[in-house]
């Protein structure tokens, strides 16, 4: 691409994102809200593409704009069918510049701080020496699953705990019963054939991005985020029901990440070489390991998440995504 | 010079088809004719697009990764369209685009 077209294309996406950011914040609506949000998310993944960071693209379109969209869309499904939701006014007057001046105060900090701060420094030299040793080719891989492996296992076991604080909001007696509101397909309908077509080419896709993210953009969180769409379209389409949360394997797939991951950092500790820190023979079979676990365990406990708390099926039935009555 | 002639020719027709689709979303009166223009910018739009670029690809998986992303855009369009349409006909406020959301 020539130079000016490519500029001509970024601030075409510049003043997109912002208008898809004002557009989020000022419409009325909590539904159009939402919407413009997740167009947003994919206006940034664009965004990050054009600056050459492939990986964060990937994770703001699967994580920022999908997951998420779809987390606040169940959101306001479920505000309106409990008759809870109601369209915020537009904030005027004095309420109004509190939210706007706290806004202009980050932008500010965040403008100062990027002609404030020195450049930093660049990591070209220092990974590319240390990069051979990681067990991976994909710089970003070898900084979440080695250089920085203690950040990722902290998100893993943060995910988790946002999956408990979702059920904690089921009922008392709803305990045992299985997870989120129940769906209704018609028999050999529109929805049930999409459930039976698209899992098994999500299922490549997911694990083709787990296991490209060695060498190449992907990764655990990319790769989990599909699976988990995978499950959601599967149990949407009635092709599997959910389970309760004291099914044993929906646990053992919940815990078997964080597990693995801790599992991994101890047994290294005892054999000396410090907790998570990989020698470089075994780097590439402990990240592989590490990662293939933490992949089914970020897809199921995102899935639990749009899924939500344990709802007994007398409760409010769902919304039937093609239109058959329970 | 012939191939480059091409994909301008099949890209700007794609891009005319999403600028109907979009105007027909924006202009028209209800739910089920909103989807009808919608169809035409994720069908031949997209498809027209894809075969554009195909026609520039370096390789010939990258052919297959357009061919796959147009009939993954396809499926769930198709299926998309017969899920808000049922769900347009089951609340009769959104058939007559009265509701700003389904």
């Amino acid at each position: 691409m020539t130079g000016a077209a490519a500029l001509m294309l970024d601030l075409l996406l510049v003043v997109l994102v912002a208008f898809a950011g004002w557009a989020a914040l000022a419409g009325r609506g909590v539904f159009r809200a939402v919407v413009f949000f997740i167009a947003y998310g994919l206006l940034v993944a664009l965004g990050w593409v054009r600056l050459g960071a492939v990986n964060v693209a990937l994770a703001e379109a699967a994580i920022g704009a999908g997951l998420t969209g779809v987390l606040l869309l169940a959101t306001v499904g479920r505000l309106e069918r409990a008759g809870a939701a109601r369209d915020v006014p537009l904030m005027r007057g004095a309420a109004a510049w509190v939210p706007a001046l706290a806004g202009l105060a980050v932008t500010g900090a965040l403008v100062w701080a990027w002609f404030a701060l020195p450049l930093p420094e660049s990591p070209g030299p220092q990974l590319a020496e240390a990069l051979p040793r990681s067990g991976v080719e994909n710089p970003v891989t070898a900084v979440l699953l080695n250089f920085r492996s203690w950040d990722t296992l902290l998100e893993a076991i943060v995910l988790l705990a946002a999956l408990l604080g979702v059920w904690m909001l089921g009922r008392d007696g709803d305990w045992t019963a299985p997870l989120g509101l129940r769906q209704h397909v018609r028999e050999g309908g529109v929805m049930a054939g999409f459930g039976r077509v698209l899992p098994p080419l999500g299922l490549l896709v997911g694990v083709w991005l787990l296991w490209a993210g060695a060498d190449a953009p992907g990764g655990a969180f990319q790769g989990g985020t599909v699976l988990a769409a995978v499950i959601v379209v599967a149990l949407m389409a009635g092709v599997a029901a959910p389970p309760g949360v004291d099914a044993l394997p929906l646990r053992v797939a919940l815990v078997l990440g964080p597990g693995v991951f801790l599992g991994a950092g101890l047994v290294l500790a005892a054999l000396g070489a410090g907790f998570l820190t990989l020698p470089e023979a075994q780097a590439k079979a402990v990240i592989v390991a590490v990662e293939t676990a933490l992949t089914l365990s970020i897809a199921v406990t995102l899935a639990g998440l749009v899924l939500g708390p344990p709802t007994a099926p007398n409760g409010a039935a769902a919304r039937t995504p093609d239109g058959a009555r329970p | 010079m012939w191939l480059d002639l091409a994909s301008f020719a099949l890209t700007a027709l794609g891009l005319f088809f999403f600028v109907a689709g979009t105007a027909g979303l924006l202009r028209f009166p209800d739910t089920f004719s909103r989807l009808h223009a919608l169809t035409k910018a994720d069908n031949l739009g997209l498809g027209c697009v894809a075969l554009g670029v195909a026609l520039q690809a370096g390789h010939w998986t990258d052919v297959l990764k357009l061919v796959l992303i147009w009939a993954l855009a396809l499926l769930a369009a198709g299926t998309v369209a017969q899920l808000v349409a049922r769900a347009a006909l089951a609340e009769p406020r959104a058939r007559k685009g009265e509701g700003e959301r389904p």
